[in-house]
């Protein structure tokens, strides 16, 4: 598996490690039932047959961390982007291999 | 000898000595070790798997059932290689297995007689009872009876190494379609890896006599090797096999580099494991040629057709006197011809076919061979094969016969094709199944595709090659396509002789017979996934590469069903064996964990100090000076220095990260649990941080340098994970924060000093103007200077020990010189330099908490540092610490404990029980963390978690260790037992 960073290029998936769904954000601290959001935040995960947005660090390369589209069925990558850009952000194109 | 007396690829100018079993023989370069025995009249080469049935060489390739041995001696001694595939080396030394006492003589032969015991799922059904005799006899008695060979019992002296290669067409075969698509896409110019199983390119036209261009197929493999190595981009990789298919177009490979030598040349590795990275891939692995199944069909003599084609004509062998080809397709009479042709003397072939082609019938005639059609062979005799019995139409015929070529027609050799879940399909004109959906990037061509023909395969090789170039982007044009008068083969689907003599052998390898199916199917195990597995069909080191079609025929037979709705099993990888010494390449040892090395670590060599793994590093652990006995009498005297003197030790391990921005205050607000925007500049802070989940992730201090500059240390264990998670916050959770980081652990070295005198020495190797005293630099002080007349330095006033105490970085190239220039300086106050046992054993005194009590499982309350949590802010893991279980009074937290009896020792992982309780779970209150014996106290003091904790001060629990045979009162006691109130650390 290789993953295309928007820093290094296409890269050997063993370059980077794996954190998990990045579609999980943290919850706002001071929300009314916070303990429960963070109960999910940190605990409760899909884990869902097909697209899969993933954080994926390079840690023997740019340092970065990198959101992943992969398809968990055939593990086939569709892009990467870097986690510290707004997705909607043009400024950091999103890199296909 | 069987030698024939002209012909062959061998060397006969290099004629090389081995030995089998300790006998004497001789073959020549290019023989494997299977045509050099069967040139050597040796038939008999291994005993089965479960019945310790006699077998000889049955294939000539990497599908071999029977010809297992072990390979050299020693350390290098290597079990189950397929004799067909070790390639003749002068000093060969090879031993048959799995036979008690001799190979010739075998008692456990016996077990066929109970085959009717051990047939399919015996081990589901007998030594069931009585149960306690599973572990200590039957399973001993079973894996004694059923073996392989016996691995080496010595570390493997050879070494092993990883690769990667790219290219646009990654070829998988040499033969003629594999041949013809290496030329086609390297001709448009491509980047071509051939990557070809053999030790020399050509795949079956090495062993064949068909006419290729009006010339024999030498001189057209001679053309398609030297434009094949003329061309750059093209790269040959002989004896590689390509043995499983990976994501995004990856191949893994592996190639026999020094295999075929006594002992690997110098410097180069005995195996190399590659990663080939290819934008397409042409399958072109050929086909099997598969057994009939019929009583005898495993005696040594009965080999496959095409196996003695390759023996005859390749290497120049006639593996018995009086050959017999039992057939049911076409190929198998090419065989025959080109054995015959060769110089073997064919009697007989005998065809199930009543009518086979008159082209063939001619073909024999001239040849002066019998052909026996619509015959089947029903039983064979001889310890190696002497006779065979021929069901004809006319009765029953007993024939002379030292070699039995058999074949129930080819099977594509498709395994890959079906790595990514790729189902085959079935082709009934074929008998086969054929490659239907492939891995993506992954076509095929030539007998793997069930193109059985030579035509078909150069047509299809060339077609593909065409067609995976173009895919990578290169211009690719058919070219012209050899000559060859080969046809279309037919064949009339046959599987098993009906009413035939003897055990009729499926699997060679795990002893699977048409019996075992027909009690799997009897039983209920008729889909393909369970009659593997109760059968075991398939599941030895060949992976039925050779035997699975025949026992799904059998079992289609039985159930009526047609052969492609049984179906087929799916392939896993690897294809062939991978030893893992190859798959770990250098990673082993040093290499998979390399020693980091303090900046100290020669000195401390020098100073005679007792190293000590910590992680990947190398820590002095203490410093024995001559006549100290035990390491206990060094660590006291270093501890001693310490607390009333002054000492030294290499701190260099510790993370180091390096934070600079206008946000870092607040960012670190966020990762620790108490405050350091508030930090003055100059100063530095202990800190906790937790993971998102409420549990203590590390602790360390971090010093303020400037307004925007931010020094943190981690523990050493803890380095790159806090890195990595300092990353994530940063760029994931908080990307507006103007914070940059950098890991500066390697970058610095840094020594401390402690001790009352510490600052005596500290003065006297400091530059002006910086200020070391108790005004200039209280403690918690952290300053930036010079040192040693001009070296840059950072100065904090921390301790871990207790005493007055000081960390000096420096970069690293100078941190030997700034040990010597401390010894030198504290000489007088008889400096000492210490090791990680004495500083484990003040931070102990001092009852700070250490990687024993940072388990990942402990909060920060539990260590008894709730009370730094701020509570004005949100840190990582606030909310989920909050959680109500980490509040309860019953929780087990930190305290500190020492024996009733002074006298008596201490032991980390003893459990906490109260007195007079029975030791069991229910009645467990906690466990000891850390002990040491402190010189300070002269007694064993510990730390660790006891239910109610600091609350149970003054009470006596029992310390019980029943591992090693400790269960002794002990009484729990405030943590810090040296200098509680930390006066010291203040003068």
């Amino acid at each position: 598996m290789r993953i295309p960073c928007p820093y290094c290029g296409l890269r050997d998936a063993h370059e980077f490690s794996y954190l998990g769904d990045a579609t999980v954000s943290r919850p706002a601290p001071d929300m009314p039932d916070a303990q429960e959001a963070f109960f999910h935040y940190v605990y409760l995960r899909e884990n869902p047959a097909g697209a899969h947005e993933e954080l994926w660090y390079h840690a023997a390369g740019c340092r970065q961390w990198l959101v992943v589209s992969r398809d968990t069925r055939t593990h086939e990558i569709s892009g990467a982007s870097f986690a510290r850009a707004p997705k909607a952000d043009a400024s950091h194109a999103e890199v296909k291999p | 000898m069987s030698r024939l007396s002209s012909g062959g690829l061998i060397d006969r100018a290099t004629p090389l000595a081995f030995t089998f079993d300790g006998r004497s023989y001789k073959g020549f370069a290019g023989d494997t070790l299977a045509s050099a025995l069967l040139a050597n009249d040796v038939r008999l080469v291994g005993r089965s798997f479960k019945y310790h049935r006699p077998r000889g060489v049955f294939s000539a390739g990497s599908e071999e059932p029977n010809a297992l041995v072990e390979l050299r001696t020693g350390a290098r001694r290597e079990p189950n290689t397929r004799a067909t595939m070790a390639e003749l080396y002068e000093g060969l030394e090879a031993t048959s297995q799995n036979r008690w006492p001799s190979l010739a003589f075998d008692l456990l032969s016996a077990n066929q007689w109970f085959s009717s015991v051990l047939g399919a799922g015996f081990y589901y059904k007998t030594f069931m009872w009585p149960a306690a005799l599973w572990e200590k006899l039957y399973e001993p008695a079973i894996r004694r009876a059923a073996g392989l060979g016996r691995a080496a019992e010595q570390a493997d002296p050879d070494s092993y190494e990883k690769a990667f290669a790219f290219c646009d067409v990654l070829v998988i075969g040499g033969g003629p379609s594999g041949l013809l698509a290496a030329l086609t896409a390297g001709r448009a110019g491509a980047r071509v890896i051939l990557a070809d199983e053999d030790t020399i390119l050509g795949g079956r036209l090495n062993s064949a006599r068909t006419a290729i261009d009006d010339a024999a197929p030498g001189a057209f493999l001679a053309r398609a090797r030297a434009e094949l190595s003329a061309l750059p981009n093209v790269r040959v990789m002989p004896r590689t096999t390509i043995f499983g298919v990976y994501d995004g177009g990856t191949y893994g490979a592996l190639e026999r580099v020094g295999d075929h030598l006594s002992v690997p040349a110098p410097f180069q590795p005995r195996q190399r494991y590659w990663k080939i990275v290819a934008k397409r891939a042409v399958l072109c692995a050929g086909a099997f040629d598969r057994p009939i199944v019929f009583g005898g069909n495993d005696r040594p003599g009965v080999m496959s057709a095409q196996a003695l084609r390759t023996y005859a004509v390749r290497y120049a062998v006639t593996p018995g006197r009086n050959a017999v080809v039992f057939a049911n397709n076409d190929h198998a009479w090419s065989a025959a011809f080109d054995a015959a042709d060769a110089g073997v003397k064919v009697s007989a072939i005998v065809d199930v076919r009543e009518t086979p082609p008159p082209a063939l019938l001619a073909g024999a005639t001239a040849r002066n061979i019998r052909v026996i059609a619509g015959g089947e062979v029903i039983a064979t005799s001889g310890k190696c094969l002497s006779s065979i019995t021929v069901r004809t139409r006319g009765g029953t015929e007993t024939l002379q016969a030292e070699v039995l070529g058999i074949s129930g027609g080819a099977t594509p050799n498709l395994a890959l094709t079906s790595y990514f879940g790729g189902r085959p399909k079935y082709d009934a004109a074929l008998a086969a199944f054929v490659p239907d959906q492939t891995p993506p990037g992954l076509s095929v061509a030539g007998a793997a595709a069930g193109q059985f023909s030579l035509a078909q395969c150069f047509a299809t090789g060339a077609a593909q090659g065409v067609a995976a170039a173009r895919d990578a982007g290169f211009a690719a044009t058919p070219a012209p396509l050899p000559e060859t008068g080969d046809t279309p083969t037919s064949l009339s689907a046959f599987w098993h002789v009906q009413g035939s003599k003897g055990l009729a052998f499926v699997d060679f390898q795990n002893d699977v017979s048409a019996k075992d199916i027909a009690i799997a199917h009897k039983e209920g195990f008729r889909a393909v996934e369970l009659l593997k597995r109760y059968t075991t069909l398939g599941m030895a080191t060949d992976q039925g590469k050779s035997s699975n079609m025949a026992g799904l025929a059998i079992m289609a037979e039985l159930t009526g069903q047609g052969i492609g709705e049984t179906g087929t099993t799916l392939f896993r990888p690897p294809f062939t064996p991978v030893a893992l010494g190859a798959l770990a390449g250098h990673h082993r040892e040093k290499d998979f964990r390399p020693t980091r090395p303090t900046p100290t670590h020669d000195w401390a060599r020098k100073q005679g100090a007792v190293f000590v793994e910590t992680g990947l590093w190398l820590r002095a652990q203490y410093f024995p000076k001559p006549g100290e006995t035990d390491w206990l009498e060094t660590v006291t005297r270093e501890v001693k220095a310490v607390r009333s003197s002054v000492g030294l030790i290499d701190v260099s391990t510790f993370g180091k990260i390096d934070l600079q921005g206008s946000d870092v205050g607040v960012f670190l607000d966020r990762v620790y649990i108490n405050t350091f925007s508030t930090l003055a500049v100059g100063k530095a802070r202990y800190g906790v941080m937790l993971r998102e989940d409420g549990l203590v992730m590390d602790d360390g201090t971090t010093a303020r340098l400037a307004d925007d500059h931010y020094v943190m240390t981690t523990t050493t264990a803890n380095a790159a994970k806090v890195y990595q998670h300092l990353e994530f916050c940063l760029q994931v959770l908080w990307p507006d924060l103007d914070v940059q980081l950098a890991s500066i652990s390697e970058q610095w070295a840094q020594i401390a000093i402690a001790g009352p005198k510490s600052r005596e020495v500290l003065a006297q190797v400091v530059d002006a103007p910086l200020d070391v005293s108790n005004t200039g630099l209280p403690f918690m002080g952290a300053v930036e200077g010079r040192v040693m007349g001009g070296v840059k330095a950072r100065i904090f006033r921390l301790s871990f020990s207790g005493e007055l105490g000081y960390e000096i970085a420096v970069p690293a190239r100078h941190g030997e010189a700034l040990t010597r220039a401390l010894m030198a300086a504290g000489a007088p106050f008889g400096i000492t330099p210490y090791g990680t046992e004495a500083l484990g054993v003040m931070r102990i005194e001092k009852g700070h908490v250490s990687g024993n009590e940072l388990t990942g499982q402990t909060s920060a309350r539990d260590l008894g540092l709730g009370k730094m949590a701020s509570t004005k802010k949100d840190y990582i893991g606030r909310v989920m610490a909050g959680r109500p279980a980490f509040a309860d009074r019953d929780r087990a937290t930190f305290i500190g404990f020492k024996p009733v009896d002074r006298a008596q020792r201490l032991r980390a992982g003893a459990h906490f029980l109260p007195l007079g309780a029975v030791p069991v779970m229910e009645n467990d209150e906690g466990y000891m963390s850390s002990v040491a014996y402190s010189p300070t106290l002269d007694h064993w003091i510990g730390l660790g978690f006891l239910k109610g904790g600091r609350a149970r001060i003054g009470q006596k629990v029992r310390a019980y260790d029943p591992v090693r045979g400790g269960d002794i009162e002990v009484e729990v006691c405030d943590p810090g037992f040296v200098d509680p109130e930390g006066e010291r650390l203040r003068v």
